[in-house]
């Protein structure tokens, strides 16, 4: 089997610019980029499906004929991109909706266990045990809300966007 | 009628019942009495399936019976009729939790008619993924599933869940993008894509390009499975999803990459365990992600984090590559499903009870009993205290990488004991806190078991008592997943599909 050259670097090209869209964090770059490498993979299901041949359609020649199955995979690869094409638009136009932009944000939790962690506290999850207590049998090992609170703002690792 | 015309089953039944539920869109009490009832039947026809792939050995349909192998294979073998019998069993019962409160909390008028008929292609998607005979229809109950599933993480569209549902959607987007390229490097390489004539034209490819394609698909599935260093997407993305669509997708989605991880080890390149690049990256996923659970504050990210965690116990089992791993992990697998399950339900629980899942804001808990029965149960089995099912295949892991005897296995060994405790201190100091700890002074609630609708504690009950039935079932189990191991490694499932072809 010959590979065709030009499809296989037409596909890479795709795959790399669409990778690289892949990186960037607003949402319709992102869709952009999984557009494109979506269509280079196809490029390369051709360059898969070896040499040109006439149409596969019953009644050819055989020996002539392309090979259909890489046709039947790209279709539904196409298919099925064409539905994460309309999921990621309309996630992008909620986002923008609720956000006014399209970018991801960071997530919550994350940004409060990174806080304590430079505020230099303990995790949420863990709370001294009360000495008033540590001998008092009648409450049976119960711990005592003990309430920390999280320092907020002007938190220089996260990035303003 | 023959029992091949049971295999594709599973898949039709609920996409059926996803068009009806569609069309009933305005009666949600029936949507609830179709798609109840569907998963039901689709649980009974899966323990069919499962007794007789057992009895009679791989079952396969060749669909629309097309010459010369063109068509479309379904494959029942042991191991992928016990992976939709237990789906189909999780389904069945989880799909009695979502109520209209539920799913459309903080969104007024949101399309709740959505998702019964999402919630049925899911449990199709996740069938097909596991009864699929090739990679690309691999490939498709993967989209299925994962289309079924973008759809249930961002219900509702609020602000938190768009966002998470954003990180979710984009990872899964890519390691599908990179299947399709590496089907693509398949057939271009071998000609076909079927699982039964891949290992023969497989093993006649240059080394190089063996390995590759065995490392991309490892990939692409180790994404899915949230192995590490591919994990860092799952506990941003599951936890704000509504606690039943939690569950589900905690219980089953990455155990369908798990599921494809074993395929691809056993089947297509039983020639290369790469055992200590896998037995590394186990021993990672279970300490990084338990190390996480460790640093949550709250409950649903701190189950995250354990579910990670105990992947890294089945890959172990996969990495070791023998039969007694690999039947651990199949047993283990089984037993993860119900276990981190039932723990996201009985969670949706608390959240119901409590108002929260915040460790900090919960309290006082322990006035509730039943909910505490509940929460416990569960998660001392899933830290692996003995007599319950966690314990045990956490044992069976541990005497397969024994057996073998490696230095990396035996670190494998230390971390996956170390594992298991560090999971009791993380479920234990959620005890703690949400059941025994005093309510905070301003918090008025009154904690009572009366909030929770009867049929929901009637179900978390089911699938607790599920749980705990592992343990008795543990022998028949263990004995199944022993000889599925087998079968998958004395080639039954190449002959069985050869010998069903029209």
């Amino acid at each position: 089997m010959t590979p065709s050259l030009v499809l296989a670097v037409a596909g890479g090209v795709l795959i790399a610019a669409g990778v690289y869209l892949l990186l960037e964090r607003s949402l319709m770059r992102i869709l952009a980029g999984v557009m494109l490498a979506g269509n280079g993979i196809n490029l390369l299901f051709l360059v898969a499906s070896g040499p040109a041949g006439l149409a596969p359609i019953v009644g050819e020649p055989e020996a002539q004929i392309a090979d259909p199955l890489p046709q039947a995979l790209v279709l539904t690869a196409i298919v099925i991109s064409l539905a994460t094409g309309a999921l990621l638009l309309a996630m992008s136009y909620r986002s923008f909706q609720l956000q006014g932009h399209d970018e991801v944000a960071d997530d919550v939790e994350d940004t409060i266990v990174r806080r304590r962690a430079q505020a230099d506290l303990s995790s949420e999850a863990y709370v001294e045990p009360d000495s008033s207590t540590a001998t008092d049998t009648e409450s049976g090992g119960r711990l005592v809300r003990d309430d920390d609170v999280v320092p907020a703002g002007n938190d220089a690792a996260e990035p303003e966007r | 009628m023959d029992l091949a015309n049971l295999v594709p089953v599973p898949v039709l039944l609920p996409l059926l019942a996803a068009g009806i539920t569609l069309a009933l869109a305005r009666h949600p009490a029936w949507q609830r009495v179709v798609s109840a009832s569907t998963l039901a039947i689709n649980a009974v026809l899966a323990l069919v399936l499962c007794l007789a792939a057992d009895a009679l050995g791989p079952i396969v349909l060749w669909v629309g019976a097309w010459p010369d192998g063109t068509g479309i294979v379904l494959v029942a073998d042991r191991l992928s009729a016990l992976m939709v019998l237990v789906s189909s069993v999780v389904t069945a019962l989880v799909v009695i939790f979502p109520s209209r409160r539920d799913i459309a909390d903080g969104a007024d008028g949101a399309p709740v008619s959505v998702f019964h008929p999402t919630f049925l292609v899911l449990t199709a998607g996740v069938s097909n993924a596991f009864l699929a005979g090739d990679l690309f229809n691999l490939f498709v109950g993967f989209e299925t599933l994962l289309f079924a599933s973008y759809v249930l993480i961002m219900l509702g569209a609020t602000k938190e869940r768009v966002r998470a549902g954003s990180t979710y959607v984009v990872v899964s987007v890519v390691s599908s993008t990179l299947f399709l390229l590496t089907i693509s490097i398949v057939y271009g390489a071998t000609g076909t894509v079927s699982f039964a004539q891949l290992p023969e034209r497989l093993a006649a490819l240059d080394p190089g390009l063996q390995l590759v394609i065995q490392l991309l698909l490892l990939v692409v599935f180790g994404i899915k499975a949230a192995v590490f260093p591919l994990q860092a997407w799952l506990p941003d993305s599951y936890p704000t999803a509504p606690a039943s669509v939690t569950a589900v997708f905690a219980g089953l989605l990455t155990k369908v990459g798990v599921f494809a991880i074993i395929r691809v080890q056993t089947l297509l390149f039983p020639e290369s365990p790469l055992t200590d690049l896998l037995l590394v990256a186990a021993i990672l996923t279970m300490l990084l992600g338990i190390l996480g659970a460790l640093a949550q504050g709250e409950i649903k990210r701190l189950l995250s984090f354990t579910l990670v965690s105990h992947i890294g116990y089945m890959l172990l089992g996969v990495a070791l590559g023998t039969a007694a791993g690999l039947s651990g992990a199949i047993f283990y697998i089984v037993h993860h499903i119900l276990v981190q399950t039932a723990l996201f339900i009985v969670v949706g629980l608390i959240e119901r009870v409590g108002g929260s899942t915040s460790l900090a804001r919960l309290g006082g808990l322990a006035s509730v009993p039943l909910l505490a029965v509940l929460y416990l149960v569960p998660a001392l089995n899933l830290g692996g205290i003995p007599p319950f099912s966690g314990f045990l295949g956490k044992v069976a892991l541990i005497d397969g990488a024994l057996e073998t005897g490696s230095p990396l296995a035996m670190l494998a060994v230390v971390a996956g004991v170390a594992t298991s405790l560090l999971t009791l201190i993380a479920v234990i100091r959620v005890w703690q806190r949400a059941f025994w700890q005093d309510q905070a002074p301003d918090n008025e609630r009154v904690l009572s078991v009366r909030v929770l609708p009867r049929i929901w504690i009637l179900a978390a009950s089911a699938l607790v008592a599920v749980t705990v039935a592992l343990t008795v079932l543990a022998g028949p189990l263990t004995a199944y997943a022993e000889r599925a191991a087998a079968d998958i490694r004395a080639g039954a499932y190449q002959a069985a599909v050869e010998e069903a072809q029209p």
